[in-house]
């Protein structure tokens, strides 16, 4: 997917200027947290639970040759195949030489956030191959030709009559002519018209929340089923994943699963969970003929052994964007790529350089809530610090920051020079603030001063000048 | 003038209250208190000879340095953050009317000095006695209830630092709770941040300013009078977004409140205010 992180200000601009975005922000600001919370608080062990999926990645990222390789003999001995893909274009290609081996004309495809970093459905329509979004909110946004703005609810910037416009633009043709206004009315029409496609494809692609290297077998959570129609109908069955879904057993997925849906949804476990162990067995009444593994680095193994490391342990649960007042003031497609929120300011910068996505961890106030919900302790704040500090380190910091830093700096390093300083300030703006009690404009403030008054001091000096006075 | 005067009066008539368990407690005044709002100090300084300390203000204090921290700027901050270290050696405990400033001493210090074992040592054993005001008073001093007077519907927002990294929550509630006169009221919202973040408000004002626009409508909807917190820093933010839309409602540092200063002008009030309260009054 084309990055638009760049123009993170512009981005900004355009997200705090549109009705629709931010009426489905307001729900969604409410909703999710809540739901987190309620689950989180329905589980005594939930704080313990999160500890040991903590330690389970860590363990799991500090032997991630190990358990990737036992993963690939998993698959292997199952009659699957596993491919590796040290970037975004190895990966394109195979699939794509998966996909026209298969003969494929279709492909039913389910959520994938991978897929996403990958840019698979272009590649896939250049190619002449129509993939067919089966989750419901990737279908619509698939049909308005827009990118996800949320890592699990894909098209939560759309409202419903914006979903409704939608559909009846594109399922007119297909003899659908009333504009619907019902939620249910309207799945009900999306369930109608991909039934036909899961049957037609030829391809079914899924990502994965889990590989599990004791079996060999990906593991997906949905609440359509559509994962479950997308591996099961067509020949051939295509994993895509990054080399971090890897864990090591089924009980560690257990663990992986508790903390999961709670944290994105406050569902106890979601509607589905599904286990695909390599292709179908003789006697077997159904699944894929051809099963195929594709493990995508992209860059992710330079973050190991690195003070970034941390942000590989994401299961990918979404609640660091639903308790990010940030995200929720500018919604996801702000940050210009596959992954917002925290999680997209942490891991953007690292995928597409640090370069292009430079905003994104400064964008953030640093208030914690982040890793405060986080199911694997991700400590998200202090990894958007790492890369400020690698940003102040390159000299990418904006020159009037890093000037402004610099002078600043050079006055609290001198005490006795700040404190004549700060006392001329407080002079200064005490006197002519004083009469109104604050300003409501100021010249070298315009960035506070354009939407909020700044109080000013009282008269009497700073404090530490009053504290002299009275107590020599 | 007027806030002299109310200092004054305020600090003058609460002589020190002997203990058992006399402290030499430093206050890190900070550098949004030193220069904006004296008042905090001396109503922190009430507040804890009140609990029996002996305060003093180190004199080579500046800020904690979390401008440079949060820019990227290590090598200043561990300059900074050295002179700190130095200026709050051997007090019993350090104290700051902030969750932010306290937090960067109690949290963030000692990870800057990861290669120099003896400075590690020395913030760690800093970051080990560094305290958030309401924290200390409750926590470390036992304190439960405070005498003062305030009349008036109080909302109390939990600024993000001393709520997620040092647990300040219930702290000034109970105390809030003990003054004569004044109803807390809990708006919808309140651990949610108000788009202060330091530099992050001029850096970002448009996204800052769609944060501070959510947090004063929670608080307006609250339908308290009074808004408190216990940073300057979200405080001056949220008064100034309150007086922009309008608002009458009155911005006040938590431990002012606690300290029987409620009857200075407010944030970002002119000094006629107070006194045409009082005089309604």
């Amino acid at each position: 997917m084309e990055s638009t992180s760049r123009h993170f200000r512009q981005n900004v601009g355009t997200a705090l200027a549109d009705p629709n975005l931010q009426d489905s922000l307001t729900k969604l600001k409410v909703g999710f947290s809540e739901r987190r919370r309620q689950a989180a608080d329905r589980l005594p062990e939930f704080e313990a639970l999160r500890d040991r999926a903590r330690d389970i990645k860590n363990h799991t990222l500090a032997n991630l040759d190990f358990y990737l390789e036992e993963f690939e003999r998993k698959v292997v001995a199952l009659g699957g195949h596993v491919h590796w893909a040290p970037t975004a274009a190895d990966a394109r290609r195979i699939i794509a030489d998966l996909c026209k081996s298969a003969g494929a004309r279709t492909v039913a495809k389910s959520k994938s956030m991978v897929a996403e970093e990958i840019a698979l459905n272009e590649h896939l329509e250049d190619i002449g191959i129509e993939p067919i979004e089966t989750d419901l909110g990737e279908y619509i946004i698939q049909l308005r030709r827009e990118p996800p703005s949320h890592i699990i609810a894909p098209a939560v910037h759309l409202t419903k009559d914006q979903v409704a416009d939608t559909f009846l633009e594109h399922h007119h043709r297909l003899g659908f002519t009333k504009r619907l206004t019902e939620r249910n009315d309207l799945v009900a029409e999306a369930r109608y018209v991909l039934r036909q496609k899961f049957v037609d494809a030829d391809v079914g692609l899924t990502g994965a929340n889990f590989l599990v290297a004791e079996t060999g077998s990906s593991m997906l959570v949905t609440n359509e089923g559509n994962a479950d129609l997308s591996n099961t109908l067509p020949r051939m069955h295509i994993v895509l994943a990054s080399i971090e879904k890897v864990i090591p057993t089924l009980e560690d997925a257990a663990v992986l699963l508790r903390v999961l849906a709670r944290s994105a949804t406050g569902q106890e476990s979601s509607a589905y969970t599904t286990l695909n162990t390599g292709p179908k067995r003789a006697g077997d009444l159904d699944g894929p003929e051809h099963y195929h593994v594709v493990l995508l680095d992209n860059g992710r193994s330079n973050v190991l052994g690195t003070e970034m490391q941390e942000i590989l342990r994401c299961i990918r649960c979404g609640a660091c964007m639903n308790h990010c007042p940030v995200y929720g003031a500018i919604g996801g497609h702000a940050y210009g790529w596959v992954y917002p929120g925290p999680l997209g300011a942490v891991l953007t910068p690292q995928l597409i350089g640090v370069e292009d996505a430079g905003n994104l961890p400064n964008a953030s106030t640093f208030c914690g809530r982040c890793e405060s919900v986080c199911p694997v302790r991700i400590p998200l704040p202090k990894l958007m610090r790492h890369w400020r500090e690698r940003e102040f380190e390159r000299h990418l910091t904006p020159t009037p920051v890093r000037q402004g830093l610099a002078l600043w700096s050079f006055v609290a390093r001198r005490p006795r020079l700040y404190r004549r300083l700060a006392g001329l300030a407080n002079r200064v703006l005490a006197l002519f603030g004083r009469a109104e009690g604050r300003y409501r404009g100021l010249p070298f403030a315009s960035g506070w001063t354009r939407f909020r008054d700044f109080p000013a001091p009282p008269t009497g000096g700073t404090f530490h000048a009053q504290w002299s006075r009275r107590r020599p | 003038m007027i806030f002299v005067a109310a200092i004054l009066a305020a600090v003058s008539h609460t002589p020190p209250r002997p203990s058992t368990r006399p402290r030499r407690i430093a206050l890190f005044v900070t550098c949004l208190v030193d220069l904006f709002r004296p008042s905090v100090g001396f109503a922190a300084v009430k507040l804890l000879e009140g609990a029996g300390c002996t305060v003093e203000v180190p004199p080579l204090q500046v800020c904690c340095g979390q401008p440079a921290y949060n820019s990227g700027d290590r090598a200043t901050t561990r300059a900074i953050a050295t002179q700190v270290i130095a200026a709050f050696d051997g007090y019993d405990a350090v104290v700051a009317p902030s969750g932010s400033c306290a937090g960067m001493l109690s949290h963030h210090y000692p990870g800057l000095f990861d290669d120099d074992p003896a400075m590690k040592a020395r913030a760690e054993n800093l970051a080990g006695r560094s305290y958030e005001l309401m924290a200390f008073l409750v926590d470390v001093m036992g304190i439960e209830t405070i005498e003062a007077r305030y009349d008036g519907s109080v909302t109390y927002h939990d600024s993000c630092s001393g709520l997620r990294e040092l647990g300040v929550k219930d702290q000034p509630r109970r105390l809030l709770q003990s003054v004569d006169g004044l109803a807390l009221r809990e708006m919808k919202s309140p651990e949610v941040c108000c788009g202060f973040g330091g530099t992050f408000c001029v850096k970002y004002p448009e996204i800052s300013n769609a944060m501070v626009g959510e947090k004063s409508a929670d608080v307006a909807a609250s339908g308290a009078d009074t808004l408190v917190a216990g940073d300057l820093g979200c405080l001056m933010n949220m008064a100034g977004k309150l007086q922009r839309e309008g608002s009458a409602i009155q911005v006040r540092h938590v431990a002012e409140v606690l300290a029987g200063m409620g009857g200075l002008p407010a944030i970002g009030e002119p000094d006629d205010a107070a006194s045409a309260r009082r005089d309604q009054g």
